[in-house]
């Protein structure tokens, strides 16, 4: 039996198919006809107010819950301004879907009114597109789309639809229903399962190093493999490094967890690499902001690298193994083969001394900041602490770029998985409170905090009106400062102080009122005492949106830094630390 | 084609048929800031698919980055790198040479050599269509120079890699 349907009706009808519970989006003309069947379906639409903020909704949802977040604009300059979230999600591996409207097709190419090359613009910040030609590809589309976006390593993957055939006055919409049982593309089998010979060989590594270090990165959330990784760790005692976009995948309070490394990892993250004899590398991609200079990168360390990515291996570091395939897949296959090496009799040198060696450098170097004395400005490391010891275990922190960002990487303690959700690759500013909307509608039983710059809040913060005609209540710490922060401590450290176009000032705008005028309960946190009380107030609030603004010293830097362009050996500490550990 | 270049790679790479393939293909190149030495496309045998065909200038360490990157396109079913010694190459070129009376004897003797055939006759100009191995055009396309190229396109090579032929000794390998 046939039905038969509009194009329009059938890509709302193949994303109900895909699962799709909630669409971020703002309509326009090109997408109208897509629009209207949205009444009748029921999968949520959140109406943003501004295209990026449905970008970032999208993927903070899919961060959030690993399902593909789904965004939904018109075309033209609503097309560009999702172009910053696709190549977020593309640098971080998010799977998303986002469907742009397009002019008519008869109208392509002919400079037609917000007319844009849509899928030529996106083309190198998508993991996949598709431009529509025909009302009966659509059901087909939407699957290879869903598909691809959450296979192999995930991506962004976009859907570009002209208006006629999607609009049931047009006859170039109609089509006969179908939904494709399966999906056909000969160029894309991700690959899976890894080289049982190549995880052996990474075994006896494991088995044979002195100073081994599990480099795990974000991957391992991706492929659900923070438990398996934990196993892993367990069974040999190797301790883990999380890279930014770990974060969470191993737990914070562990005895094996060393935290972050990096650019402003902590210093014993980064020297248990410096000085590792072998790096474990999982799902993790030797990005520069981990490898400071790379020639000056973990020198006597041999490299297992795992990466669903077969481009990632020998990008940057060349590896002794490199293994193809899925992180949870492959760690497990590891795990059993370091299981039958030990029952064979193998086991690992003594690495005692190695040990000891990191809980000295944890002792003598941990994070540290100065504590402001009565009548100083707030320290925003101090707010982070009381926050993350006043909220629960599983809340979900998310944060735009900056210095927010490394304080908050650094400072909470992140014990379960999908509890972080930042932008990494790109460092899109702004992307905190879209990004808190997002997971708050995919996780609603979770507290969600969005900490976020001064400077950050501006560029996305008109997107806490969307949360409160919602009602999704998300939190919103702003760490003001009033200056660009992190550009502010690259002046200070090597620009010689000469503060160039990064003062904002701190009262303007006035970020209480600004909040009251979207809707939200809007606070003002200038003193220690008057942290806590505000914390309190805005976990105790659960109806609408709440944004404190707590006034931090302009001057605090983050600390530990690796200068750009310079070895990880050249590791600066805090100033009360001396000179590090050379 | 110039002595010093970086070493030329060829690589073929099977495609799905469908628009904009080209553009992902070649915009990843240029991303990357390689140069293509020729390109050449055409469907295949199963008209779901095309062959492109690509000389490119590159070290080899980058180049693998390439063509990892490239196989990650969706669209892109399968590359192989044709070492030089292991393909069959060929290439058509079209070439208007001056030819006036006085020397088009000479230059139809050249073309006699090569096994290129005479495809259109003019007063002064001959056009010649000539298949073979870069190597012979790249050696005809000189020779003729000294007459006067008043205009000459190439295709680009096409290849496919060269098939192994067995020693009669050698065993047939067991099915399975």
């Amino acid at each position: 039996m046939t039905e038969n349907m509009d194009g329009g009706r059938a890509l709302i009808r193949a994303l109900e198919l895909e699962g799709v519970e909630v669409i971020f989006g703002l309509p326009g003309g090109a997408i109208l006809p897509v629009y209207d069947p949205i009444i009748d379906s029921p999968i949520r639409h959140i109406l943003v107010r501004h295209e990026q903020g449905a970008g970032h909704m999208a993927e903070g949802y899919a961060h959030a819950t690993g399902r593909p977040g789904v965004a939904m604009v018109t075309s033209g300059p609503a097309a560009t301004n999702i172009v910053t979230p696709l190549c977020d999600a593309y640098m971080d591996s998010i799977p998303m879907v986002v469907i742009t409207g397009q002019v008519p097709y008869a109208a392509i190419g002919t400079d037609a009114f917000q007319e844009c090359d849509t899928t030529g613009i996106t083309l190198p910040v998508t993991k996949h597109n598709f431009l529509v030609t025909d009302a009966r590809d659509i059901p087909r589309i939407v699957r290879e789309a869903f598909h691809i976006a959450t296979t192999g390593r995930p991506g962004p993957v976009l859907i570009d639809v002209p208006k006629d055939i999607v609009d049931p006055k047009n006859p170039r919409s109609a089509m006969e229903w179908y939904w494709p049982e399966s999906v056909d593309l000969p160029g894309y089998r991700p690959l899976t399962h890894g080289d049982p010979v190549l995880i052996r060989r990474a075994a006896e590594l494991i088995l044979a190093a002195e100073r081994p270090v599990i480099y795990a990165g974000g991957g391992i959330l991706k492929a659900r493999a923070a438990e398996v990784l934990r196993e892993l760790a367990e069974l040999t005692g190797i301790h883990v490094v999380t890279t930014l976009m770990a974060r969470g995948a191993f737990p914070d309070d562990h005895p094996l967890a060393l935290g972050m490394p990096g650019m402003h990892g902590n210093y014993t993250a980064v020297t248990a690499m410096q000085r590792s004899d072998l790096l474990i590398a999982l799902g993790s991609r030797f990005d520069d902001r981990v490898t400071g200079k790379v020639s000056g990168f973990a020198p006597e360390a041999k490299v297992i690298h795992v990466d669903i990515d077969p481009a990632e291996l020998g990008k940057v570091r060349r590896p002794d193994v490199g293994i193809a395939g899925d992180a949870r897949l492959v760690i497990t296959e590891l795990v059993r083969a370091v299981r039958d090496l030990q029952a064979a009799g193998v086991h690992p040198p003594d690495r005692s001394a190695w040990r000891s060696t990191i809980s000295g450098w944890q002792e003598r170097y941990p994070l540290t900041y100065a504590p402001s004395e009565p009548g100083e400005a707030l320290k925003p490391q101090f707010v982070l602490e009381t926050l993350r010891d006043n909220t629960p275990d599983d809340c979900i922190v998310t944060s735009g770029v900056g210095q927010h960002q490394m304080w908050t990487s650094q400072y909470w303690r992140f014990n379960h998985p999908y509890t972080w959700v930042n932008s990494g690759g790109l460092g899109t500013m702004g992307f905190s409170v879209p990004a808190a909307i997002g997971a708050k509608v995919g996780r609603p039983d979770r507290m969600v905090w969005a900490i976020d710059g001064d400077g950050c809040f501006q560029m996305t913060a008109q997107e806490l009106v969307t949360a409160a005609s919602e009602r999704i209540p998300v939190k919103v710490a702003i760490l003001n400062n009033a200056y660009l922060g992190m550009v502010r401590q690259w002046q200070e450290m090597f620009y010689e102080e000469r503060y160039s176009e990064v003062y904002l000032s701190p009262d303007l705008p006035d970020y209480k009122l600004w909040a009251e005028a979207m809707g939200c309960v809007g606070m003002r946190v200038e003193s220690p005492d008057e942290v806590l009380p505000a914390i309190e107030k805005a976990n105790a609030i659960d109806d609408r949106p709440v944004v404190i603004e707590f006034r931090t010293d302009s001057s605090e830097k983050v600390y530990p830094m690796v200068p750009a362009g310079m070895s990880n050996d050249d590791i600066l500490v805090d100033p009360s630390q001396g000179e590090g550990g050379r | 084609m110039s002595g010093a270049a970086p070493p030329h790679h060829l690589l073929s790479v099977l495609v799905e048929n469908k628009p904009g393939v080209l553009t992902r293909v070649a915009g990843l190149f240029a991303r990357r800031g390689f140069n293509i030495f020729s390109l050449a496309v055409a469907p295949t045998e199963d008209d779901r698919f095309s062959r492109i065909t690509i000389v490119v200038d590159a070290e080899s360490a980058p180049l693998e980055q390439v063509v990892k990157q490239l196989d990650k396109l969706i669209n892109v079913v399968r590359i192989d790198e044709l070492a030089p010694g292991e393909a069959v190459e060929r290439e058509l070129l079209l070439v208007c040479i001056a030819a006036p009376p006085e020397v088009r004897s000479q230059v139809i003797e050249l073309v006699g050599v090569f096994e290129g055939r005479i495809v259109s006759v003019g007063y002064d100009e001959l056009v010649v269509s000539l298949e073979g191995s870069p190597e012979k055009l790249d050696d005809f396309e000189e020779l003729v120079g000294n007459y006067g190229i008043v205009a000459l396109q190439r295709t680009g090579r096409v290849a496919l890699p060269k098939l192994r032929r067995r020693t009669p000794l050698e065993a047939v390998p067991e099915a399975g």
